[in-house]
């Protein structure tokens, strides 16, 4: 039979046609030359596992030379930057807390008097290390960095202290995640990344889908709201956002052991007011596809740039300057600086509230959009 | 209150610089069903979610069930039960779970005994926990209009209530709507069916977003000045494309093997025809224009008017 045999003709036909279709679904083509460019920008440039010049903060109880000669030999290391100099211990902890500084170096008192003497004082280098693999580097640098940030110094008679040990010791302390354990930092990120994804996700499409199918129309024909019929419809996925925090919390205590330093009740906060942030980018989504094929494209479109500018699977400071500024705009960023801080730092209402005050501010912002362009759908 | 469940004037709806309704006057007497016409994207749905305050007209002003459409939209879709072109209801719900869930967005008192009631009164009640997606095309439509009239309206809006349901099905819908008018409920239905058109006590066919007619299928067929002759046989079919040629012929119409030809002046078709009366195989008989007739022609000269 002739109609069985493979045809070109007909095979063209089909190309064409997907050539075509491709063409009118803007959406997807956007996709398809959008995600490689942002992944190759993001892979290849942004992403950096070795983060230099790290905000460092100096509490010298003892200024002079030696003083001078240590910060200049911890910045020439080009892993710490010195943001602020000459700092109390209270401010150091509060800036370490806060997250504005990812190193506090402490000098103590007595630390000339007793490097002349031969006792080999000790600095203390504080890192955050909520996330390892933002210290790891930096602090590796600092073994090679003792024997040798005297050197010039160490002249005349002081000459014998430049033979080995050095003639210091940096005594190093990993705050909030003292071993080093990755888990620490991935599994509460983890609890930011799945709200992310199933949040967005169901909302956009619960609200596409009663459009999609017709049951839309029926609904708002009822005296029903269109206020009640939004607020009806996110309820129950707040709810299941809830159970997922649960879920994570007893799977980051019992099978990981990550340790829980901070309130609960601040952290149920911190989750509502990111739920919140999140919802209204599905409302704006839904508002704003008009399938569920769309919907699904556009939470894609901002899942990924959440997953990898966010700090989640890269060190933030490792990025440049630019991808910082587009992490700052996503609530996952600080999300995560809130759920770690909560979790391994401690941190209480005071130090959570800089990162809680952009999600306020996202949530607004984003809602604006997505009600006033959910009105006009209605309309 | 007036004597009309709806009454509307000069109500307009434009999306973009695309006027989708114009200037649309439509009376709706009480008890009444009228049928709405009119080709597709002709403005039915559009009027229609405007008159049960589910738009917002641009211009106009009306009033549905002696409520105004623009001030006072909720106390309408309290009042109107409103069927969708498309089966609005869940089908990922049980038939029961979706009257419920109706029941409950009116706020109905004793729920479960409507639902009961409306179950019964379908015959769904053995069914009751079957997904209302598993349901026949017929079936889901008595399931959508029982869910539209579960809160009681005096208003029905029916779009396109029949479109892609089987002849016996449709046969029962409309004996139904007759029921529901006969108890007093007022029925507007849109539809395309010209043998549902007949079925109405009166009619309005839109066109362009323009009401061009409206009246009982009597008053439209006498004020359209028609004459119609029909020609059978098997020789008819073949001369349509010439009659259509003549100038007197304003609309050939074909219906399997008879012919409908239609003019508007009597004498001038009569004599223009009467060559065509010796052709061996072809009947003539002189008859009642149809419906479709007359809303084709109607159609033909709004597309002149308003291109």
């Amino acid at each position: 039979m002739a109609g069985t045999r493979f045809n070109f003709g007909r095979l063209l036909a089909i190309i064409i046609k997907e050539f075509i279709q491709l063409r009118r679904d803007r959406l997807t083509f956007a996709m398809m030359i959008g995600i490689p460019i942002i992944q190759m920008t993001l892979f290849g440039f942004a992403i950096n596992g070795d983060p230099k010049r790290l905000p460092t903060v100096v509490v010298a109880h003892e200024q002079g030379l030696f003083t001078r000669s240590l910060v200049a030999a911890f910045t020439n290391s080009g892993y710490f930057a010195v943001v602020n100099a000459d700092a109390s211990e209270r401010e150091a902890d509060r800036m370490l807390a806060q997250g504005e500084a990812q190193f506090a170096i402490t000098i103590p008192a007595d630390f000339s008097h007793r490097l002349i003497r031969g006792e080999r004082p000790a600095l203390l280098l504080e890192a955050d290390a909520t996330d390892p693999s933002a210290t790891g580097n930096a602090i590796a640098a600092v073994q090679q960095l003792a024997p040798l940030a005297l050197q010039q110094d160490l002249t005349g008679v002081l000459a014998s202290l430049q033979s080995s040990p050095a003639p210091f010791e940096i005594r190093i302390h990993r705050r909030y995640n003292p071993e080093g354990v990755t888990q620490y930092n991935i599994v509460p990120g983890l609890m930011g990344v799945i709200l992310t994804m199933t949040l967005i996700m169901m909302t956009a499409l619960g609200v596409t889908r009663e459009v999609e199918r017709g049951t839309m129309e029926n609904l708002l024909a009822t005296p029903a709201l269109p206020l009640e019929v939004m607020v009806g419809k996110i309820t129950p996925y707040i709810l299941i956002g809830y159970v997922q925090v649960a879920i994570i919390l007893l799977a980051a205590r019992y099978v990981f052991s990550v340790p829980f330093a901070g309130s609960l009740a601040l952290l149920l906060v911190c989750v509502m007011a990111f739920i919140a942030a999140n919802l209204t980018v599905g409302i704006t989504i839904s508002s704003a596809a008009r399938n569920q094929t769309q919907a699904m494209q556009m939470t894609f479109f901002f899942f990924l740039p959440s997953m990898l500018l966010s700090g989640f699977m890269f060190p933030f400071r490792g990025m440049p300057g630019w991808a910082q500024v587009l992490g700052e705009l996503l609530p996952l960023t600080h999300f995560l600086r809130l759920i770690r801080g909560v979790m391994l730092k401690g941190n209480g209402a005071a130090e959570l509230w800089v990162s809680f005050w952009p999600l306020l501010l996202f949530t607004a912002v984003v809602m604006a959009v997505g009600l006033k362009r959910f009105r006009k759908t209605l309309d | 209150m007036s004597a009309f469940v709806i009454d509307v004037v000069g109500l307009t709806k434009r999306y973009g610089d695309k006027t989708v309704v114009n200037q649309l006057d439509m009376q709706v007497q009480r008890g009444e069903i009228y049928g709405f016409l009119g080709p597709n994207g002709s403005g039915k749905t559009t009027s229609i979610r405007m008159m049960c305050g589910l738009l917002t007209p641009d211009a106009g002003s009306g009033h549905t069930l002696g409520f105004d459409v623009v001030k006072e939209a909720a106390a309408i879709k309290r009042e109107v039960g409103y069927m969708t072109q498309r089966f609005g209801l869940y089908d990922d719900l049980t038939i029961r779970e979706n009257l419920d869930f109706i029941a409950r967005i009116y706020g109905m008192i004793q729920r479960r005994e409507r639902v009961d009631a409306a179950l019964d009164r379908l015959g769904l009640t053995a069914r009751q926990k079957q997904l209302a997606g598993s349901l026949s095309g017929g079936w889901k439509q008595r399931l959508a209009l029982a869910g539209c009239l579960l809160h009681q309206p005096q208003l029905l809006l029916l779009d396109e209530p029949t479109a892609g349901v089987d002849p016996s099905a449709r046969r029962d819908f409309w004996d139904e709507i007759h029921a529901l008018a006969h108890e007093g409920i007022t029925v507007l239905v849109s539809t395309h069916y010209m043998d549902e058109a007949e079925r109405c006590h009166r009619l309005g066919y839109i066109a362009y977003g323009r009401l061009l007619a409206c009246g009982t299928p009597e008053e439209l067929t006498a004020r359209s000045g028609f004459t119609t002759w029909t020609a059978s046989g098997s020789g008819a079919s073949a001369l349509a494309a010439e009659l259509e040629a003549l100038s007197a012929v304003a609309l050939v119409t074909r219906f399997g093997n008879a012919l409908h030809v239609s003019g508007q002046d009597a004498t001038a078709l009569d004599n223009a025809l009467a060559p065509y009366r010796a052709v061996s195989g072809v009947a003539w008989e002189k008859t009642r224009p149809a419906l479709e007739d007359i809303f084709i022609s109607l159609m033909r000269q709004a597309a002149d008017n308003y291109p």
